[in-house]
């Protein structure tokens, strides 16, 4: 009897009807908060994006060669992805298997750890793709030109959306408990999203901030997005696009790893 | 494919210095219902989670439907329902879309997904109350929801864990009247619970759990006719009078058990000396007085591991 008596065959690793199941149940949910969840996700950097380019840019008017507005218009995609990436990831996670233990209940159907956590990461990926242009398009109305480049950005945000959120139930994988966020956000997060390029270029920073600079992801976000708008430059932005796509590689696993140490006792 | 839905081969699972789970074997033949009885911390949880790799073993074997786990454990949970001991229903959503999202966990192919939904919440008398969000609804309900999620896909096994702790006695007879069920339409089910009573009504046999071991196996009045005899003398008084019944019973040879205001004597039709082998026969032989009563799983469940149960 029954349905899935008839499947007897040996079920593969990343099956697409177990990422199908799990990105499901978060577009079901989301259907019911979808509200907040955008607000949060895309005032925050419209706010950042207002201050500065209002506050910053009453006393310059050319960053990098760019237009201010221009410039922070594009950066703040990165910022936006910081917060509709890593946090949601980081606070949803820590909630689904501490608090609800939503993730009980997935794994006991037939879906493996790999599948979970590959499903939430390409669903925190693709809604970052998408809010990742909303402040850039509230940017248009202050002066920055629309551009052909600009349909690549959501796929940039999504991409750089897909590490943030590994790293992000990576770091929810390893909390003892969510106060220990606190951590992670001031000690790397925070400083992250303002030395990344956004809101002043990191050209004028000391060599070793530049350092740094090169090893954040948003960092490469950042210039990524800013030559999709106004103009790709060849061999320098395959750099960018290979450095998130190893960023998405190494935090996908991690994420993997950590959450089946906690999943699996 | 065994003969049975589930086989445990001397299964040991450690957590740091405990030993959970201490060389246990059990088996769930198809179509029966099996319940794995024991207090809190007796290995139970952490069984049924090994069943659905929820848990990795240090030693020993699972089969689940055929499949050894954990290597094929999704396989195995494929054709199984679970039905956990924590709510983890999503609270924010309706009855509906709770069973929508399971319905696509559990593979139901698109053409049956309505279908398997109205089943399910027929079974869990729940079609009234499709469209209210999940903390409008009573834990009994929620109870009932859960169970429904965990039949969406027609599993062959359903594993029960704890089904109706925390439930009021009402609304636990509703959900035994909903997993006796489940049994009669030949489903295999594993359940484990502390409601010695839950046991003894619902199951075909049960495992007596104990620190991770199983102290007895058999069918309920088997378990009960072997360890505590037909009926036990309920002997009450003083705590002094307790003592004195007890060492008179001990001297005797007779089983007792001590609960709080009484001592009960266990096998009391045999232990008097008259060839009818009534209850009275204990008064004459050693001029005890008490109520007779049935004796249950619990007296046996004491009997075996000196732990009150509940």
């Amino acid at each position: 009897m029954g349905v899935a008596t008839a499947t007897q065959r040996r079920l593969g690793r990343l099956e697409g009807a177990a990422l199908r199941g799990v990105m499901v149940r978060e577009l079901v949910n989301y259907s019911s908060f979808w509200r907040s969840s955008t607000f949060s996700s895309t005032v925050d950097p419209t706010i950042y994006l207002l201050a500065f380019g209002f506050g910053f840019g009453s006393l310059v008017s050319q960053v990098a060669g760019y237009d201010y507005i221009d410039f922070v218009g594009t950066g703040i995609v990165a910022t936006t992805v910081l917060f509709s990436g890593a946090f949601p990831a980081m606070y949803s996670t820590f909630v689904k298997y501490e608090f609800q233990h939503t993730y009980d209940a997935i794994l006991a159907a037939p879906v493996d750890t790999e599948e979970l956590v590959t499903a939430e990461a390409l669903w925190i990926a693709a809604r970052t793709g998408i809010y990742g242009c909303v402040p850039m398009l509230v940017a248009t109305l202050f002066g920055l030109d629309p551009s052909w480049g600009m349909l690549l950005v959501p796929f940039i945000a999504a991409l750089a959306g897909f590490g943030w959120a590994g790293f992000g139930i990576f770091i929810a994988a390893k909390a003892k408990s969510i106060e220990s966020f606190s951590y992670w956000q001031s000690g790397l997060l925070t400083p992250m999203f303002l030395v990344a390029g956004t809101f002043f270029p990191l050209d004028q920073l000391p060599t070793w901030a530049q350092i740094l600079g090169n090893v954040n992801p948003l960092f490469h976000c950042v210039e990524l997005v800013r030559h999709a708008v106004f103009g790709l430059e060849g061999w320098g932005d395959i750099g960018h696009l290979a450095f998130l796509i190893a960023f998405g590689l190494i935090s996908w696993r991690l994420a993997i790893r950590y959450m089946e140490r906690r999943l699996i006792k | 494919m065994t003969g049975s839905a589930i086989t445990l081969r001397g299964v040991v699972k450690r957590f740091g210095a405990l030993t959970a789970v201490d060389g246990l074997d059990l088996d769930v033949p198809f179509g029966s219902c099996v319940g794995l009885l024991g207090p809190n911390g007796a290995g139970k949880s952490t069984t049924m989670k090994a069943l659905t790799a929820q848990v990795i073993l240090d030693e020993g074997e699972i089969e689940v439907l055929g499949h050894r786990l954990p290597g094929d454990s999704k396989q195995a949970r494929a054709q199984m329902g679970v039905v956990p001991q924590l709510d983890n229903l999503d609270t924010s959503l309706t009855v509906d879309q709770n069973l929508l999202v399971f319905s696509h966990l559990y593979r139901v192919p698109k053409a049956d997904r309505k279908g398997a939904i109205e089943r399910a919440l027929g079974l869990a008398n729940l079609t009234e109350r499709r469209a209210s969000k999940v903390d409008q609804l009573s834990g009994g309900m929620r109870r009932r929801l859960l169970i429904a999620r965990a039949l969406l896909h027609e599993p062959r096994l359903i594993l029960l864990d704890e089904p109706t702790v925390g439930l009021d006695p009402q609304v636990r007879q509703e959900l035994w009247a909903l997993i006796d069920k489940l049994r009669s339409d030949g489903v295999s089910i594993l359940m484990s619970t502390h409601y010695i009573e839950e046991a003894e009504r619902l199951c075909d046999e049960v495992t007596i759990m104990s620190h991770g071991k199983a102290v007895a196996v058999g069918a309920p009045r088997a378990l009960i006719a072997e360890h505590a005899g037909p009926e036990a003398l309920e002997v009450y008084g003083s705590p002094t009078r307790l003592g004195e019944v007890e060492a008179l019973a001990a001297e005797r040879g007779w089983r007792t058990r001590r609960t709080g205001t009484s001592v009960a004597v266990l096998h009391s039709n045999q232990v008097g000396s008259r060839e009818d082998g009534g209850v009275s026969d204990l008064g004459d032989a050693a001029g005890l007085e008490g109520e007779r009563r049935i004796t249950n799983l619990e007296d046996v469940f004491v009997l075996l591991t000196g732990e009150e149960i509940s």
